[in-house]
């Protein structure tokens, strides 16, 4: 489909930042509050990307996503966990069995400065450890330049790639370095029309990771798309977001922008490390009336 | 090449929200209300009482005083009494302190305003909560702060205030249109008598509590309740100076023959039928939200309300399929609950007439649309309503509804809309959606209205002026144009 990504639809801040506020308005309580915390947990890409990460940490990190916490039955496991391309191996030897998938960051993750080689490489070696999605980073600097067609490209190449292993791609754009929510709007028109089966705020390794405001300029960019094509696209908000407050504002949003085709974790997720433990602060509270210490909850 | 329909999305089918209601045990009502005159409350010399009911349920809630022509007389006397002895011999900045205060119990009762602002006019309570109870506050904190100017404000004029002020506002927001004319009445020296709309008389009753707890001196602000003919009696009343007048087009040209001839002062704030104008190149999805807001705020029982859509043609389709959309995400229901957008119709009679409307929008030919939302089965509701396929001449694109009822026309070009904006007998508002700046300060010195919004709709502000052009009315309130009608130099 043609499409000018020089003409991508503006968008207004102030309003953006209005919506995001009645939507945060929203009082959720009861039953339909413990039955979204369930959904938030089942949301979550529990992930760790540090350079100190062993396969001990994975492992142990694992184990969380398939059992999140033992003490409090029919708790659903986390969608996935999200590692480095040299700990797929190790994860996906853990999640046997389990529904939970395993994500890779790539193409040179966090930065994306590198060559198209190191990053095809890069991806196709966690694919042929078996990860299940792939998160990859689009090169800022070029998309910053204006050079949008070279951004499509880029993710155009390392979908075919993805598809090929029938992985699914997450596109990141590091939305505090592209800083203006027109730009955030452009570049969820370049990841969607090139492909991308998910579109991702942020690495989490910059100051400035997931907001409601830029995450509702994405939003609205798959609601357009969808509108259009009837095709659904995924969101990830990944950064920032720690309390079970803050996960059930931004489902409201995605609620009340995108409907209930999207209230699944085909199409949502949180990439997140510690709010999976609130959201079971949270869910003990609702289940037995009184908060627990966060000694009760264990911390891989 | 056949066009493929846009696809649509579903809500709240998966998840629903649990009702959320505020707590009323906290809110002092009490079974029956008397007049506000001189300090005290008084029993009405009719001896009679009328029903004021939650329009949400149909139940009575309380008895209110109904006044006549002789509480009229007593409560000017109380005002006038206390211009002569009190008022205007205060220091400014002692009046300042009052009004000061005024805003701070405002603030301190908040709560419990915004819960009854609810239950006896319908609003929801996240309004109420989050736009009238704050901003009511807010303009007697601004208009505190210019008691001791008044000659910084009008250098080398040397302001007067005129005497007594009758004020009459309407039902659509009860509390904030009483501060609206109180606190620039007080804050130029001038002593008051108000009377409320009959349907909405709770939250100025409890306002004069706060103003008998603010130890305002007796007979500077009265405020008295009851029906047409106690406006009409306050309108004819010799030792009235100046008339303040918010309400609908009707009565105020009514109220202008009634005072032609007098020495009173008079300012008008009737009716609108705002143009709201989406230009192609506007980032449409905040404009819808923009359209949503612009004719659904407050039930649309707004003076300013959005009611006419004029959408350029090239972007017509896209807009109307996306306000279709956002339609079914506005949660109809119980005022009371947080989570409601849109609450209940404010009386019987205004729902009666917006069901009126509807029925002439379709029997003049325009195609009626309305959100899928089931509304509660007691109490006044009307579901969101779009007219598609409206012409200039259709009555529903002509006459003030004051509901939640939008006309959508579309435009091709820019002279064309502002000849179609223009092209009514009101002129209180206009919203202007677009990416360009300049486009915008084009549009605002071509459009008749008082108060043109660019990029948004329904803000207010105690600094920002209002008011209208035409048959919307004259004089301004708010802002340092709010002072004006209330001095005379």
């Amino acid at each position: 489909m043609a499409y000018d990504f020089k003409n991508s639809p503006t968008v207004d801040q102030v309003g953006i930042e209005e919506r995001v506020a009645r939507f945060n308005t929203r009082s959720i309580k009861k039953g339909s509050k413990v039955q979204v915390l369930k959904l938030a947990l089942n949301m979550i890409d529990l992930t760790t990307l540090e350079g100190k990460d062993t396969e001990g940490k994975v492992k142990q990190m694992c184990y969380k996503a398939m059992h999140p916490h033992l003490a409090l039955p029919n708790l659903p496991s986390t969608a996935a966990v999200c590692v480095y391309p040299t700990m797929v191996k190790v994860a996906k030897e853990a999640l046997k069995g389990s529904k939970v998938k395993v994500a890779s960051v790539s193409t040179a993750f966090p930065s994306g400065n590198s060559t198209m080689q190191i990053k095809l490489l890069d991806t196709k070696f966690a694919l042929e450890n078996g990860a299940d999605e792939i998160d990859m980073v689009i090169s800022r600097g070029e998309f910053l330049k204006g050079n949008y067609n070279f951004v499509f490209d880029e993710i155009a190449t390392i979908k075919d790639l993805t598809h090929k292993y029938n992985a699914r791609l997450k596109v990141i754009f590091e939305t505090g370095e592209i800083s203006t929510l027109d730009n955030v709007r452009r570049a969820s028109d370049i990841a969607i029309y090139a492909g991308a089966d998910f579109i991702k705020t942020s690495t989490g390794k910059i100051g400035v990771a997931a907001t409601m405001p830029v995450t509702l300029v994405m939003l609205d960019a798959i609601k357009d798309y969808y509108f259009k094509t009837g095709i659904q696209v995924g969101m990830k908000p990944a950064g920032g977001i720690s309390t079970a407050k803050g996960a059930l504002q931004y489902l409201v949003m995605l609620h009340e922008t995108l409907g209930n085709a999207w209230l699944d974790n085909k199409w949502f997720r949180f990439g997140a490390s510690s709010l999976a433990n609130d959201l079971i602060l949270q869910l003990e509270k609702e289940a037995k009336g009184v908060y627990y210490s966060k000694d009760y909850i264990s911390v891989d | 090449m056949a066009k493929k329909e846009p696809k649509k999305l579903e809500y709240f089918t998966d998840w629903k929200y649990a009702p959320s209601p505020e707590a009323t045990d906290h809110i002092r009502l009490q079974k029956q209300y008397e007049l506000f005159i001189n300090g005290k409350f008084v029993k009405p010399n009719s001896g009679k009482y009328f029903d004021t009911i939650n329009p949400a349920t149909e139940e009575k809630i309380s008895s209110i005083a109904e006044a006549n022509d002789k509480d009229v007389d007593s409560a000017v006397n109380a005002a006038r009494g206390a211009y002569d002895k009190t008022w205007s011999k205060m220091p400014a900045k002692e009046r300042a302190k009052y009004i000061y205060r005024i805003a701070r119990l405002i603030q301190e009762r908040a709560r419990e305003l915004s819960v009854i602002e609810t239950l006896d006019g319908g609003k929801s309570i996240r309004e109420s909560r989050d736009i009238d109870v704050p901003l009511a506050a807010n303009h007697f904190f601004y208009y505190a702060g210019w008691a001791d100017k008044l000659e910084y404000a009008f250098p080398n004029r040397h302001p007067k205030s005129l005497g007594v002020a009758g004020q009459v506002i309407p039902w659509n927001f009860p509390l904030l249109m009483a501060a609206w004319k109180i606190a620039p009445a007080l804050a130029t020296g001038n002593t008051v008598v108000l009377k409320p709309a009959e349907t909405t008389s709770l939250t100025a009753l409890k306002l004069a509590e706060i103003i008998q707890e603010s130890g305002l001196p007796d007979g500077v602000v009265n405020i008295i309740t009851g029906h047409g003919p106690v406006g009409a009696s306050m309108v004819n009343h010799k030792d009235i100076n100046k008339i303040a007048f918010t309400g609908s087009t009707n009565v105020g040209k009514w109220i202008q023959k009634a005072v032609a001839g007098t020495d009173k002062r008079l300012t008008l704030e009737l009716g609108g039928k705002a143009a709201n104008i989406i230009f192609e190149d506007a980032p449409i999805n905040q404009a819808v939200e923009g359209i949503i807001n612009g004719i659904f705020f407050n039930q649309g029982h707004v003076c300013c309300a959005g009611s006419r859509l004029f959408v350029q043609e090239s972007v017509a389709e896209e807009v109307i399929h996306k306000l279709k959309d956002r339609l079914e995400t506005l949660i109809v229901g119980d005022p009371l609950d947080k989570n409601t957008d849109i609450g209940a119709i404010n009386s019987k009679m205004q729902l009666n007439k917006i069901n009126e409307y509807l029925k002439i929008g379709v029997n003049d030919g325009a195609e009626m649309y309305q959100s899928s939302c089931t509304i509660p089965k007691k109490g006044f509701f009307v579901r969101p309503t779009l007219f598609l396929n409206t012409s200039q001449s259709h009555r529903i694109s002509q006459e003030e509804i004051f509901g939640p009822v939008l006309a959508i026309q579309t435009f091709r070009t820019i002279e064309e809309v502002i000849e179609k904006a223009n092209n009514i007998p009101y002129g209180l508002s206009a919203g202007v959606w677009t990416d360009k700046g300049s486009r915008i300060f084009n549009l605002t010195s071509k459009l008749r209205a008082g108060v043109v919004w660019a990029n948004t709709y329904n803000k207010f502000d105690p600094t920002s002026p209002f008011g209208g052009y035409k048959e919307s009315g004259f004089g301004r309130e708010g802002g340092l144009h709010g002072l004006m009608p209330y001095l005379k130099f």
